[in-house]
């Protein structure tokens, strides 16, 4: 029984499963209809909620069909809807509609990386004077190595995805987009501090170089693989943002 | 929770925990985390969708944790599935369980009805046929669950818009069986009830006084939206978006006369209103339990 209906849920043109009844012998698709509709609106409604940048830029009406769209091409496997929408960007980089707004995908993906962030375990960070006492010894620094907060994240992009972002966080929205450079490359870092998830535009290189420090590089190792950037003022704005939870000498290979 | 069946032991589980005070409660959202704090307004209870704090950390579970020390907590999961014909989801139960050992809710609640199969989640809560099979997968499913969390469940009547031809027991019949089987608790949505009668042309009185009262440990009010069936009568839709009915206050005036003041929860999940729009509602499920309980205490 479930199978029949639970096909029929996502499939608009499928005719009503058979086996239903009415009191009344009214045609029961009618009444159908209210699970398809709860299914769907219910879905695009998580969407919508996780993915609010994207459907401001291209309004409501286009984003709930993209979003059902892929919600009946790919549905949640589980019950945590948070952790609904994993594939929604590389959807939308792939969705013919969108085609016209190459930066779409990129800010799908940074408004993932936000909602990765919101629900990231807690952690709390290196009190400054332990952090200050650790960073003391010069000679030592390129051999620290970092732990940073489970919720920080750090995207590269070819498109101006944090200020198209920001943007939509100002007061006015259309002045703040109208100022935006389409033709801008920019590299976002996302991460929680306090109760607030924190997006902030950073160098590519020193996205580069928090990447390397999220894979484990020492302090010195992660700044010589990454593009230019410049080092204390990303240190400083790890800091400042609550996001080194340890810093402790790297194992030395013997 | 007062059923005498709900002593029935638990294997491996741990003592029973305080119940829900049978007062109003509100479905707590995250819209609403910061006034309830400042303002620490006079509810019995809150309660939370289990699936929204299933995420490792953040402010969703800072705001939980300082709420809950201040009030009892009703944990109402929305995504297990019991009524599915796939196996029970493992991880997830997991996941529950590890909610429950964190918060210690005096409650814990989930539906008659399914939500997933094969593999695929629909978030809605979908009906099934009430006969020999469904039952004995409900009961197996509603066994494991108990058998894992350590303690009793209470399951919700559904809100349903269709009928299967299949089915061979009355809804109510169903639910007393699965009590008497499962030794779980009835979390009776009068709500649910009333829209399943409405829409099954059902008498809703006779459906309650039918189902296994005894076994009841808390109540759901919600608002539901109005809509017809293709031969134009009315078709009631439980969309959690509106102010409790008349209707359903009138039912809920009916069922505390069966069951006596219970533990109430106003829900809303849709349209939601400043926090003491719903306070009030609270209130005024507290003021018919009060009419109840002087109409027992006069007994």
């Amino acid at each position: 029984m479930s199978a029949a209906f639970a096909y029929t849920l996502l499939r608009p043109e499928a005719p009503c499963p058979a086996g239903l009844k009415t009191w009344n012998g009214s045609d029961p698709a009618q009444r159908f209809a209210v699970y398809r509709n709860n299914v769907i609106v219910s879905l695009v409604d998580a969407l919508a909620d996780s993915f609010p940048v994207v459907q401001a830029l291209v309004g409501e009406d286009f984003f709930r069909a993209m979003a059902a769209e892929f919600a009946r091409g790919t549905p949640p496997r589980s019950p945590v809807l948070a952790w609904y929408g994993t594939g929604f960007a590389d959807f939308v980089a792939d969705f013919p509609p969108a085609a016209g707004l190459p930066y779409l995908a990129d800010v799908a993906r940074l408004e993932w990386l936000r909602v990765e962030a919101w629900h990231a375990a807690d952690a709390d960070p290196l009190p400054l004077a332990e952090m200050a006492a650790r960073l003391a010894d010069a000679a030592a620094l390129p051999a620290l190595r970092l732990t940073l907060h489970p919720s920080l994240r750090v995207l590269r992009s070819a498109h101006p995805v944090v200020s198209l972002w920001a943007a939509h966080q100002a007061e006015d929205v259309s002045a703040a987009l109208g100022a935006v450079d389409f033709a801008d490359a920019e590299a976002a870092l996302v991460v929680r501090d306090g109760l607030d998830v924190d997006i902030l535009r950073i160098e590519a290189g020193a996205a580069e170089f928090v990447d390397k420090l999220l894979r484990g590089a020492a302090l010195g190792e992660a700044a010589q693989a990454s593009g230019p950037f410049d080092l204390p003022a990303t240190l400083g704005m790890l800091l400042r943002s609550g996001a080194i939870i340890e810093a402790a000498p790297a194992r030395r290979i013997s | 929770m007062t059923s005498a069946n709900m002593n029935r032991p638990i294997r491996g589980g741990a003592a029973a925990p305080a119940a829900l005070p049978a007062r109003g409660g509100v479905g707590l959202k995250p819209e609403h985390f910061r006034h309830i704090l400042e303002t620490q307004p006079d509810i019995g209870f809150f309660e939370v969708h289990a699936e929204n704090y299933m995420g490792a950390g953040g402010p969703f579970h800072r705001y939980l944790e300082r709420i809950r020390a201040d009030y009892p907590l009703s944990i109402h999961g929305v995504g297990l599935s019991i009524g599915g014909e796939d196996p029970l989801d493992e991880d997830h139960l997991d996941r529950l369980a590890a909610l429950l050992a964190r918060y210690q809710p005096e409650s814990f609640s989930e539906h008659l009805a399914w939500s997933s199969h094969g593999g695929a989640f629909f978030n809605d809560l979908l009906p099934a046929p009430w006969h020999a099979s469904t039952l004995a997968r409900v009961c197996a499913h509603i066994d494991r669950v108990q058998e894992r969390l350590g303690r009793h469940m209470l399951l919700e009547n559904p809100a349903t818009y269709v009928e299967f031809e299949v089915s061979t027991m009355a809804e109510s019949d169903f639910i007393a069986e699965v009590v008497k089987r499962t030794g779980c608790g009835l979390l009776l949505d009068v709500n649910n009830a009333y829209v399943s009668c409405i829409n099954h042309h059902r008498d809703v009185r006779a459906y309650l006084r039918a189902l296994p009262l005894a076994a009841v440990g808390e109540i759901h009010l919600a608002g539901h939206a109005r809509e017809v069936d293709a031969a134009g009568a009315p078709l009631l839709i439980d969309s959690h978006g509106a102010p409790v009915a008349e209707a359903v206050w009138a039912l809920y005036d009916f069922a505390l006369s069966l069951v006596g003041p219970q533990p109430t929860l106003i829900e809303r999940d849709n349209d939601i209103p400043e926090f003491p729009v719903l306070a009030a509602e609270a209130h005024q499920a507290e003021i018919v339990m009060a009419r109840h309980a002087k109409l027992e205490a006069a007994a």
